[in-house]
């Protein structure tokens, strides 16, 4: 089975926007195009508050995505296992679409007895390994994160570690907000390797406002329109068999 | 994910209805939840089961699929062995489950403070035979951590409980803890090799003798070195643990030769230096052998004094 490429992006705050767009609305905006949103809400003494994790909560479900508050000292186990989940969750999707175009009505994977789900698992198991990933890192930089950008430097050291284990390939970008001149800014574009971004943390200029929506607009934009996998799922289906086969 | 613990809040008594094999499982009490699901104690038919139960239905199957490829493993002891696999419809919604056998005992770290630092090689020997046949069999464990190693059994007997993060070889490690996971040390990929399990094995080695852990301090290597030098415990198994670090162990079977190797001289030293710690029991010991012997003696004489006396008396 060809496959599309799987196009994420990963949000990392601390907390809540406060300037331009609802970034609940931009998320949902995200999903409509194909590429699914998780965000990762980081605390280390100070505790999210009750608005700002509603906010990271709502951003991902709209946006298709997961969704996880950790401690600092936790970020790095965590960036890959979100990453990697909202790709199965992704992937379980598109092969339940399939069953049911097999099977048809309606039917999933639920409604296969226990003995003949095995071999259903094997081909999401498959794609996980093999999918194309296109990660689109999203760093909130306003002033209360910025003595939780190492970790968070060593956390995409670590996802890159675990997604090139597969052997799909893999593009990552970095994209930080609020950037010097404009909403976001680009500090790394495409590339299959984030161990380049060593020193692009360092000259960072942390603001006090947190563009969340205006930045999810911008990067949105980033992404090949061509080939999405999230995409198949609500297209046509004679659309969806061009691809898949 | 996080909210897992509060899903299935099965008290002890509820009863879980199989819906495709029409199986009723008594739930008893809970073993352990982790991110993928809940595992309760659970009887069967009056037999002790452990269930496992799962949002993601995905989850079930995909652990389901590694149990049965266990199965065709020859005389395997590796994971539990798989009774049933089957929905249940709670008043909300559909679950997935999975049965499997109730391997009862301590977990490694709980045996070993119990019984004594002599059992760590012991029971890194009977794993690493097990991760042989894994190996052999084309998987890799993945999630290995002390958790996930029980011992149980009258004849004390290593087995692994949680197949979640076991993957076939070559692929991505699907779950790993950082403590245990050489990516996290800076020391390796995550693919899915032998070397990867032999890693985590050492791990699993040092931890047994530093049973708070430590964290990293960005030494790589060093740091670990360090750790296996400066303890009285680990030192001399230096030659297996350092090279099983650098992934210099082609196979399991390699590193556990190298572990027979560690064990005999060490066995050897210490015979030929008794240290005072161990001198009063060896004592002890030869003491009660003597008593034994001596007992014989007493009963082959009287035996002997008896024979005569009957023999004098046929006469």
């Amino acid at each position: 089975m060809k496959t599309g490429s799987l196009k994420q992006i990963l949000l990392i705050t601390d907390g809540c926007s406060n300037v331009g767009e609802d970034p609940i609305a931009m998320s949902a905006l995200a999903k409509e195009q194909g590429v699914s949103v998780n965000v990762i809400g980081v605390m280390e003494n100070d505790v999210i508050d009750e608005k700002g994790m509603q906010e990271i909560e709502s951003i991902a479900l709209s946006g298709g995505g997961v969704s996880q508050i950790v401690y600092a000292r936790q970020l790095s186990h965590t960036v890959q296992m979100v990453t990697r989940q909202a790709m199965t969750q992704t992937l379980q999707g598109v092969v339940n679409r399939e069953l049911t175009q097999i099977l048809g009505n309606k039917q999933t994977i639920e409604d296969l007895p226990p003995e003949q789900r095995g071999e259903v698992m094997e081909v999401v198991d498959e794609l996980g390994e093999t999918v194309e990933m296109e990660v689109l890192i999203l760093v909130d930089t306003s002033a209360s994160m910025k003595h939780k950008l190492p970790t968070v430097k060593e956390a995409l050291f670590d996802l890159s570690l675990s997604l090139n284990a597969r052997t799909g390939k893999n593009k990552f970008a970095l994209f930080v907000f609020p950037g010097k001149k404009n909403d976001v800014e680009k500090l790394l574009d495409w590339t299959p390797k984030l161990e380049s971004l060593t020193s692009v943390f360092a000259k960072l200029s942390t603001g006090g406002i947190t563009p969340t929506g205006p930045a999810l607009r911008e990067a949105i934009t980033y992404f090949d329109k061509k080939r999405s996998l999230r995409n198949l799922i609500s297209r046509d289906d004679d659309e969806y068999y061009e691809e898949s086969i | 994910m996080s909210t897992m613990k509060s899903q299935f809040n099965l008290q002890s008594g509820a009863v879980i209805n199989g819906k495709w094999h029409h199986k009723h499982y008594r739930i008893e009490k809970e073993l352990g939840a982790g991110a993928n699901g809940v595992v309760y104690l659970a009887t069967y038919q009056g037999q002790l089961v452990a269930l496992k139960i799962s949002e993601n239905g995905y989850t079930v199957t995909s652990e389901v699929n590694v149990l049965k490829s266990f199965t065709k493993v020859q005389g395997s002891t590796l994971g539990p062995s798989l009774l049933d696999v089957d929905d249940w419809q709670s008043s909300s919604k559909l679950y997935s489950f999975y049965v499997m056998e109730y391997i009862h005992g301590p977990d490694l770290l709980s045996f070993v403070k119990q019984k004594g630092e002599a059992w760590v090689p012991v029971l890194m020997l009977q794993l690493l035979s097990d991760l042989e046949e894994l190996h052999k069999a084309g998987w890799v464990f993945g999630d290995l951590k002390p958790e996930n190693l029980i011992v149980t059994g009258r004849a004390p007997r290593i087995r692994c409980i949680d197949v979640g993060g076991t993957t076939i070889k070559g692929r991505a490690i699907k779950e790993f803890t950082e403590f245990y996971d050489r990516g996290y040390w800076g020391l390796g990929s995550r693919k899915a090799e032998p070397t990867y399990d032999l890693f985590s094995t050492a791990m699993v080695f040092i931890h047994c003798a530093y049973p708070s852990r430590f964290s990293k301090d960005g030494r790589g290597l060093e740091q670990l070195t360090d750790k296996v030098k400066k303890h009285k415990n680990l030192k001399c198994y230096e030659d297996v643990l350092i090279p099983a670090l650098q992934g210099r162990f082609k196979s399991a079977s390699d590193m556990r030769q190298a572990l027979l190797t560690c064990s005999y001289k060490q066995t050897r030293s210490k015979g030929n230096s008794v240290s005072p710690q161990t001198r009063q029991p060896t004592r002890k010991t030869k003491r009660k052998r003597h008593g034994t012997t001596g007992a014989i003696v007493v009963i082959l004489f009287i035996g002997c004094i008896y024979f005569f006396y009957l023999y004098s008396q046929m006469v």
